[in-house]
């Protein structure tokens, strides 16, 4: 059974077909990458799958239970996490204040704060940085923690969406060994531009052209697939 | 437990200094401390959390009327007209903010400042129940506490300290709690707070509620500490005065309201002093303070000498 599904996803802003239509299942445990050039409706796709857009039609589930019609932080609660394209950690607050929100926020808000949040920040290797205000760190770490606070808030689907945008080489590597060791207890959606992270971690592909999907398979098919040779890699 | 000894240092000064200073100066102190549990409130809802109303002058009015009438009118003793007018002030707040909190930013304040103006226009318009504008001084039965009238300098301090104290404690402890955490981040990002799985309309809410209750029993205090209430405390300017003390002390530090207000309570006696145009010595300050200092005095101590100040 799929983790986490959407049938006949639609949003369109005035003539912009931004989604139009997208059937799309995430299968427990995988990581699903979804490509697609700029402006295919990848953001507004997700922005949908997490309730910062509302659809205009189509379902969404979440473990075979609908979800479409819950806001963002409902959402959020029964497992379903986004973590920003754009870094929005809160700059004015400590490390520990970023993820203990969120694991306030998560799906086991009721655990023991300092523990959890330690686990996250060692996770994503910044452990050490609890005291540190979040808006003096470095570009690199400050996508890091992003993605701790993601981890703290205990999902069963990880959202992420372009988090190796702006990250060195070695960080890279760190974070792909980070993404493999999240399954098989969380599911994760990957956005991402970079196509050697796409390839090495993604399970299946999908493929988002014009706001519809244009091919979802296994790295090796969407390779050879020449609709997506023509739309986007070859290109 | 540095932070613990500054706050109850500075409760035990304020107390040593009310019993040491004249009488004079000792009913200033209460009344200082009264408005600082107003201020205390609005720093909550405004310092805290970013929601920047102007409207909790209908807050602090509903304690001062929701404990003064009942008073007036049948002669319900003090202890339970401060209860009335707190909860009346949290009921008022609850109801004003479901409607308002759907808006934010300068909206937000509009529409607290209209449901403010229109109450203010609703007790004038009952003025055979409310008193209007000239108001009423509830009688001196509803004044005892524990057997103390009100109207002695030396009780009157106490109970003022004794609100004031309680009231500065669990404003320690609701910001230093997981949901003070919520409270700075929803000022900080609301939209982040809601991906992070926490319903902010429920916080702020929530938030606008415990203000509420600040502001309720102030006024309710003020009633029957002072012994007179009426309209004009529920006009703007009762709305810009908490303001004016959290910015002044520091917004978003526990001790700013009642710095604040202590500060600006003096700074208009010294100025009435001096000149008619006090209003205008006032402003300069204000002025002054926004330019060189925009954080307030307890918000400059934060950012330069300790970061951990709450």
């Amino acid at each position: 059974m799929s983790r986490l599904s959407a049938r006949g996803l639609t949003r369109h802003f005035g003539g912009l077909r931004a989604v139009d239509g997208v059937d799309f299942d995430l299968a427990a445990g995988e990581v699903h990458a979804l490509i697609g050039p700029n402006g295919a409706g990848k953001t507004t796709f997700v922005s949908l799958l997490s309730g910062r857009v509302t659809a205009q039609s189509g379902t969404i589930t979440l473990d075979g239970q609908g979800i479409t019609s819950l806001p963002a932080h409902a959402r959020v609660r029964r497992g379903l996490a986004y973590t920003f394209q754009i870094t929005s950690i809160f700059p004015g607050l400590t490390v520990f204040d970023n993820v203990a929100l969120a694991v306030q926020g998560g799906t086991s808000p009721a655990r023991d704060l300092g523990a959890a949040v330690a686990a996250a920040l060692t996770r994503v290797g910044m452990g050490e940085m609890q005291a540190a205000t979040a808006g003096t760190l470095s570009y690199g770490h400050q996508r890091l923690l992003e993605v701790a606070m993601g981890l703290a808030l205990a999902p069963r689907v990880l959202i992420l969406d372009e988090p190796t945008q702006g990250l060195a080489s070695g960080e890279i590597a760190g974070f792909k060994a980070l993404v493999r060791s999240l399954a098989p207890e969380v599911s994760v959606l990957l956005i991402e531009h970079n196509m050697e992270v796409v390839m090495d971690l993604a399970d299946r592909i999908t493929v988002l052209n014009f706001g519809k999907v244009l091919a979802t398979g296994t790295p090796a098919e969407i390779r050879a697939n020449p609709a997506v040779q023509e739309a986007y890699l070859g290109a | 437990m540095k932070v613990w000894g500054l706050h109850f240092g500075v409760l035990a000064a304020v107390a040593v200094a009310g019993l040491v200073v004249p009488d004079y100066h000792m009913t200033n102190l209460a009344r200082i401390m009264v408005l600082a549990v107003f201020a205390m409130g609005y720093n909550l809802a405004f310092g805290y959390t970013g929601l920047l109303g102007l409207g909790h002058a209908m807050f602090f009015a509903a304690g001062m009327y929701g404990a003064g009438l009942p008073a007036w009118h049948y002669g319900l003793p003090a202890v339970p007209a401060l209860a009335l007018g707190t909860l009346a002030g949290g009921a008022m707040a609850v109801t004003v903010g479901l409607l308002a909190l759907r808006t934010a930013g300068v909206a937000f304040m509009i529409v607290t400042l209209m449901f403010a103006q229109a109450f203010y226009l609703t007790l004038l318009y009952f003025n055979a129940y409310t008193g209007g504008d000239e108001g009423f001084v509830p009688p001196d039965a509803s004044r005892l506490i524990l057997g103390f009238p009100m109207s002695g300098d030396l009780p009157r301090f106490i109970v003022a300290f004794t609100l004031f104290a309680v009231a500065l404690i669990l404003s320690l402890i609701l910001v230093r709690s997981r949901f003070g955490r919520v409270m700075v981040a929803l000022r900080e990002n609301e939209e982040r707070v809601r991906l992070l799985g926490i319903n902010p309309f429920a916080a702020k809410l929530t938030v606008l509620g415990i203000s509420g209750l600040y502001a309720g029993l102030a006024g309710a205090a003020y009633a029957i500490l002072f012994g007179y209430a009426g309209a004009s405390f529920a006009t703007i300017q009762y709305s810009i005065l908490p303001m004016l003390y959290v910015l002044l002390g520091g917004a978003g530090t526990v001790l700013g309201a009642g710095l604040g207000a202590g500060l600006m309570f003096y700074l208009t006696n010294l100025a009435s002093d001096l000149t008619d145009a006090w209003q205008f010595l006032v402003g300069a300050v204000l002025v002054i303070l926004v330019l060189f200092a925009p954080k307030g005095i307890l918000g400059w101590v934060r950012a330069t000498l300790w970061r951990g100040l709450p």
